[in-house]
């Protein structure tokens, strides 16, 4: 799989913000590649930067950030693009669905309107053309055909349909890449699994690559082919995510692994990782992780490199799994 | 969702109603629009009401009280003070009207692309706040003698002057508004600006203008009356509600008429204006929607 051209290949990522006057790091030197098809992951707690990324990637990020590094959609190379050549290629190439459809749709646009646009813009369609093909879309995300959902507005439609427009509106334009940023957040459990399975058929039916962000582990190891886990901005661990859940290298994914609920061992206590997420702009010096880590030494003092141990790869000096040297 | 369970259980219709509903419930709004309408109506069909024209100089009758042929007396000169009040009534509303007109798509413009793109912004914002340093009719009154006393003076004056209000308001809003997700979405699937500035953030704003629209025509009538009181207004050859009065007021003591008319039709046009306002701004709150 990895033997063809990325999709997407994100070298040296970092993102700042300016907060209270100064610029603090929210992303360092991420990198990732992402092969047609193939599904990743970005998993983490709320904070660790994951939407961070995603918005770097499609060239929205937050007001006076300031991001660094070389991001390549299909060889091209999209930092150095002017803003308006970057919407241009973001929108035809990347797909992107966001976490809250009831305030990622406008109130006051009809549905047709809103995917419409879209097509409209990034492929040249004409109205008519471009209605037409909105139509198959929510039909083809399984939305019911003998409802006009075109005339409809996001008031009218429930979370899970709403989710669905969302997801039609991000495979409009036939893009190489979706990323969705914890589409499932906002849904209720039956509506999740439902929209998840509909991203599978989705991924499976188009040959989608698909970046995927997450703070659950097990969802992702379902159908994502690698797992990427965040701490506070720092890239700490990549591998299968089976091998993340079955066998943690990094002590944070551990933590996270222990603190995943299961069903029928209600009488087991639910591990948490002690302490926070340190806050944006007082991140320790070293390995981020250490004042909450049970394996933290003087070592940690020093920020460790990403190694790779057995299969994964691993930002941490005592990893669970192997040596680092 | 318990909304839409209470409806049931009353037993009442499920859609709350629309603002213009809601807007006619209103009593004070159903009075202000009331007299609006019959001021535009009596200032339009004004040649249609007198035969007397509003200039015409009479010496014979200076200064009559109000009689079966002079409604509402002469004034110094003589001239019907009926016809002035219609025939002022025409610029003051038309001055106010278009006042409104120009000043409200310049600063929505301005606003809309001020919020959006923040470098505009800064440059825009400092010309703003200079402009509201300035005493609003001393810039007025700068604009006016620059022009010479005309109509378009007073337009172009006022709309000036108006522009920086509505436009802090508008941008305002969109500084708030462009950070939507809706707004990042139709900004990720490539909506181009000019279409998400007008078709995705201009709605999102009406009814905050619509209200200001109505502030904006009182301001600029009262604005108008203002200038022409001090005497750089429409100038000799128009008549403003405004004009009368800054030739009234010598007259004041003995001739009660000349004051309070045109001035009872100022204060009536203002007073429904900042009502319809107001209650616009009631009926527009969705919060206010379901009472």
């Amino acid at each position: 799989m990895t033997d063809q051209a990325p999709i997407l290949e994100v070298r040296d990522l970092s993102v700042s913000l300016p907060i209270s006057g100064r610029m603090v790091p929210v992303v360092t030197d991420l990198s990732m590649s992402i092969s047609p098809g193939e599904a990743v992951a970005l998993v983490g707690e709320s904070g660790c930067g994951k939407s961070m990324t995603a918005r770097a990637i499609i060239g929205l990020p937050p007001p006076g950030a300031v991001v660094s590094g070389s991001i390549r959609l299909e060889g091209r190379e999209l930092t150095t693009l002017s803003p308006r050549e970057r919407r241009r290629v973001g929108g035809r190439g990347i797909g992107f669905i966001f976490q809250e459809p009831m305030t990622s749709l406008h109130p006051t646009l009809s549905i047709g309107q809103q995917m419409t646009d879209a097509l409209r813009y990034n492929l040249n369609l004409p109205t008519r053309v471009a209605r037409d093909r909105a139509r198959e879309l929510l039909a083809r995300v399984g939305l019911p055909k003998e409802r006009d959902l075109l005339n409809a507005y996001v008031h009218e439609l429930s979370g899970g349909m709403r989710q669905r427009v969302m997801i039609a509106m991000a495979i409009s334009c036939n893009p190489k890449l979706v990323i969705a940023d914890e589409p499932t957040t906002a849904l209720d459990v039956t509506i999740q699994a439902q929209v998840l399975e509909l991203l599978i058929a989705m991924r499976a039916e188009i040959g989608l690559a698909m970046l995927y962000i997450s703070h659950d582990l097990e969802v992702v190891a379902e159908f994502c082919d690698r797992a990427i886990v965040m701490y506070a901005g720092d890239q700490v661990e990549a591998g299968t995510p089976v091998e993340c859940l079955k066998m943690p290298h990094h002590p944070y994914t551990r933590g996270l692994v222990d603190a995943i609920p299961h069903a029928g061992e209600a009488r087991a206590r639910l591990s948490p990782i002690p302490g926070q997420v340190p806050s944006l702009g007082s991140w320790p010096r070293g390995c981020r992780f250490q004042p909450r880590c049970p394996r933290q030494d003087d070592r940690c003092a020093t920020r460790p490199e990403l190694a790779t141990v057995v299969r994964s790869e691993v930002r941490c000096w005592h990893p669970l799994v192997g040596e680092v040297s | 969702m318990t909304m839409a369970a209470t409806d049931a259980m009353l037993d009442t219709p499920p859609t709350p109603a629309g603002p213009w509903r809601r807007l006619l419930r209103n009593r004070t709004a159903v009075f202000a629009i009331s007299v609006l309408a019959a001021l535009a109506v009596l200032a339009l069909a004004a040649p249609y009401l007198t035969n007397a024209q509003p200039l015409r100089i009479s010496p014979g009758i200076r200064l009559k009280p109000p009689r079966p042929q002079n409604w509402f007396g002469t004034d110094h000169l003589g001239r019907d003070m009926f016809a002035l009040v219609l025939f002022g009534g025409r610029t003051s509303l038309l001055v106010g009207l278009l006042v409104t007109l120009i000043s409200m798509s310049v600063a929505i413009t301005l606003g809309l692309v001020a919020g959006f793109y923040r470098r505009v912004d800064m440059v825009l914002m400092r010309l703003v706040d200079g402009l509201m340093a300035f005493p609003s009719i001393v810039l007025a009154t700068a604009a006016a003698g620059y022009l010479g006393p005309s109509v378009t003076t007073v337009i172009v004056a006022l709309s000036i002057v108006l522009i920086a209000p509505v436009l802090r308001v508008v941008r305002g809003q969109i500084l708030v508004l462009r950070e939507l997700p809706m707004i990042e979405a139709a900004r990720a699937v490539g909506v181009p600006d000019r279409r998400i500035l007008a078709r995705y953030l201009l709605p999102a704003i009406m009814s905050p203008l619509l209200v200001q629209a109505s502030f904006i025509f009182s301001a600029a009538v009262l604005g108008e009356a203002a200038l022409s009181f001090v005497g750089l207004g429409v100038g000799a050859r128009d008549v403003s509600w405004g004009s009368a009065l800054a030739e009234a007021r010598n007259y004041i003591q003995n001739a009660w008429w000349i004051v309070v008319f045109p001035g009872a039709a100022l204060v009536l046009t203002i007073l429904s204006l900042n009502l319809l306002g107001d209650a616009l701004r009631d009926s527009l709150d969705p919060r206010l929607a379901r009472r």
